[in-house]
């Protein structure tokens, strides 16, 4: 039986996922050179969200048709007010100190939000059950279930939007023009601010899809789901050319497919039997992002915002 | 210049915050051999993970070593003595596990230590016990190495007189598994995965020499990290190599997402694994994908057991959280090898607790080796070792989703 198809698929869906929390990454670099390094909690909180939804405020019983797009708005409300929320009271108030400063407050942002959960989400010191969409379909030699369905459609059709919004829209125009030069975007009369807090709020909607898609496909959430999601989200980001929303989706492929493969295939390499499987998936990963920017140190697409002087 | 003010107020409220928690934390550390009733209050530390992974069992061994301490107590089983537990929690990592050792071995009223639950964190913990020569008993490890040395397999050697443990080892665990997949489940291709950690890759590794060497074949195998979530590119592999069984070393944690997906991607073959995943969490996480999973425990189910069903009613009765089903009876058992040996060393000095805390440890180390009691899981005695005497072992399926015992008997 040839595997192949099947691991592209795996790798394909899991780097979908990461495209979708790169997405938060890239945008609010892109746009204040700031790496949010709480944005894998945010994600988290995301997970969170729709779970309260599911399983606090729908009834018992509840059709998943009608409670996925239920909870996809759960928790999209509780990703946006956490991103926007952190925006406002932990980054805005820092906007003209060092770098170094907002990224220290994002890892402590970071570790704040997922001892809160862990604390005061009742249940959540473990793994909490999250409803699956578990239902599998046979497409060849490739078997791929609910949840992955939801997955890929979430992904292009959030990306579609994304994609015509910053293009089309006036304040995706506005987005573009604050991204190349605030200060003088400003002087049109762009107000940066609302950019900004619309920036962190369309990657925190993205975080809360991917979040839900998490939850369908495993079946379970915990508060540390973010730490790990976030890093490699992170990694996607800047395979792609960190400040560039195609090049995070991009970066997020590749890096879900390079993850799949090593761990698939490297092990059946003549003398390499003990340098694959699984457990060194992570490895190649960021070997792969290694090799990348030293043949790249744009990342694959590079920024497509005009470098500042 | 506001901002940079507000930064300062709120770093300093910050840092008098964390020194005050630290304050919390140190004040239980110093000495006081006695209260204001004229007995004796002795502490016994519990080091298992609370929080986080593998909590659900770590709480388990917690509140099984409570009741064993709220028995002796109320039963006066040492005259004169109180004892009081002090629970820590290890999160399963190797580090906190030795700094709550080595908090443990500070306290001046401490006499032994029930813990920890998993075998990596006990071997960064052997050595603290070791040098402040106080007793530690393990109600679940099951890492050969950790009582019989590192050259188990050809020259055993004990490294630490002040370890013991009662549960049994994963070599005689693994090979009762390799046994009945070949023998009882009669499976001949497995699949063996592993997550590289002392008790998985250990439990692992003795099942795979084991049932190759019943004639079994073993078709793969792969090394996950804890904490993976995503296993679809192992599950294909596994679909591909044709095993009809999937052994795993490990926890729960992981073992549950496997079997999840593993069924979701149309491998309809059983998972079977150690007792690190046997706990209910592990069906909570799995759901229906966990139906015809196999796990071996150490001992006999605690259900079963005669002498235990006080214990379960009370732990019921008492609402406690987490799962006793698993290390609950082992960890009271152990918690009360520590209070005889405690007890013993008070008889012996004419029936005053010795003044001198550290004598007191040295008897209740020699106490423990001598234990030799009917305890709520069986017959507790230890080995010149330091290993448990007691040598049973039971496979359990989840039935209609419940660990039900499927086979019991006792490893040779």
């Amino acid at each position: 039986m040839n595997t192949l198809p099947q691991q592209l698929a795996n790798g394909l869906l899991l780097g979908s996922m990461y495209g979708l929390i790169a997405i938060g990454y890239t945008m609010v670099y892109g746009i204040v050179q700031l790496i949010n390094f709480a944005h894998g909690e945010i994600f988290m909180t995301g997970a969170f969200g729709a779970f309260t939804v599911y399983f606090y405020i729908l009834p018992d019983g509840v059709s998943m048709a009608v409670a996925v797009p239920l909870m996809l708005v759960g928790g999209g409300i509780v990703a946006i007010l956490i991103a926007v929320g952190a925006e406002r009271f932990a980054y805005r108030p820092l906007r003209g100190a060092p770098r170094l400063a907002p990224l220290i407050t994002a890892i402590g942002l970071s570790l704040a939000l997922q001892e809160v959960v862990r604390n005061f989400y009742p249940g959540a010191d473990r793994a909490v059950a999250f409803p699956g969409l578990d239902a599998t379909h046979e497409i060849g030699s490739v078997t791929i279930k609910d949840a992955d369905i939801f997955l890929i459609v979430a992904a292009i059709i959030c990306m579609s939007a994304l994609a015509f919004f910053v293009r089309k829209s006036r304040t995706g125009r506005a987005m573009q023009a604050t991204a190349q030069d605030p200060d003088t975007a400003q002087l049109m009369g762009i107000d940066t601010n609302r950019i900004i807090v619309i920036a962190f709020a369309i990657g925190g909607f993205f975080a809360a899809v991917a979040a839900v898609a998490y939850g369908l496909k495993y079946g379970n959430i915990d508060y540390r789901m973010g730490f790990l999601m976030g890093l490699k989200a992170f990694t996607a980001a800047v395979l792609g050319g960190i400040g560039n929303i195609y090049g995070a989706m991009l970066g997020g492929l590749v890096l879900g497919v390079a993850e799949t493969l090593a761990s698939a295939y490297i092990d059946g390499i003549p003398g390499m039997d003990k340098l694959g499987g699984q457990s060194w998936a992570n490895v190649w990963a960021f070997a792969l992002l290694i090799i990348v920017l030293l043949v790249r140190p744009q990342g694959l697409l590079g920024e497509r915002v005009a470098d500042r002087a | 210049m506001i901002v940079r003010r507000s930064m300062v107020i709120l770093t300093s409220v910050m840092a008098t915050g964390a020194l005050t928690l630290t304050a919390c934390g140190s004040r239980d550390d110093k000495g006081g051999d006695s209260d204001n009733g004229g007995g004796t209050t002795l502490t016994i530390g519990v080091d298992a993970p609370l929080s986080g992974e593998n909590s659900t069992t770590g709480l388990g061994i917690q509140y099984g070593a409570q009741i064993a301490v709220d028995d002796a107590n109320k039963n006066k089983l040492v005259p004169g003595v109180t004892f009081k537990l002090k629970a820590f929690d290890d999160k399963a990592q190797p580090a906190t596990g030795q700094s709550n050792a080595t908090a443990i071995t500070g306290d001046k009223t401490a006499v032994g230590a029930v813990g920890p639950l998993n075998s990596g964190v006990a071997q960064s913990m052997q050595q603290v016990f070791a040098s402040a020569n106080m007793v530690e008993i393990s109600p679940s490890n099951t890492n050969p190495a950790l009582t019989q040395g590192k050259d188990w397999q050809t020259a055993k050697k004990r490294p630490y007189k002040t370890y013991f443990r009662t549960a049994t080892t994963d070599e005689l665990q693994g090979s009762f598994a390799a046994d009945y997949a070949y023998n009882g489940l009669k499976k001949k291709k497995v699949f063996v995965v592993d997550d590289k950690q002392t008790y998985g890759a250990g439990l692992a590794k003795i099942f795979n020499e084991q049932f190759k060497k019943l004639g079994g074949s073993v078709v793969g195998t792969d090394h996950v990290n804890t904490g993976d979530k995503d296993f679809g590119s192992l599950v294909t592999k596994i679909k591909t190599s044709k095993a009809d069984l999937v052994y795993y070393g490990g926890q729960y944690d992981e073992s549950s997402l496997i079997t999840k997906q593993m069924k979701d991607g149309g491998v309809k073959i059983p998972l079977f694994g150690g007792d690190g995943m046997f706990a209910s969490t592990y069906i909570e996480t799995a759901g229906a994908a966990s139906e015809g999973d196999l796990a071996t425990a150490v001992g006999v189910p605690a259900d079963t057991l005669p002498a235990a069903k006080t214990f379960i009613e009370t732990y019921k009765s008492k609402g406690y959280k987490g799962d006793y089903g698993a290390y609950g009876a082992y960890s009271y058992d152990a918690a009360t090898a520590i209070i005889k040996a405690v007890k013993a060393a008070v008889d012996a000095n004419g029936g005053k607790v010795p003044s001198d805390i550290n004598a007191l440890r040295s008897s209740v180390v020699d106490g423990v080796q001598k234990s030799d009691f009917e305890g709520i899981s069986g017959k507790v005695s230890f080995d010149e070792y330091g290993d448990t005497t007691n040598k049973q072992l039971t496979v359990y399926q989840v039935t209609k989703g419940a660990w039900k015992a499927v086979k019991t008997g006792t490893a040779s």
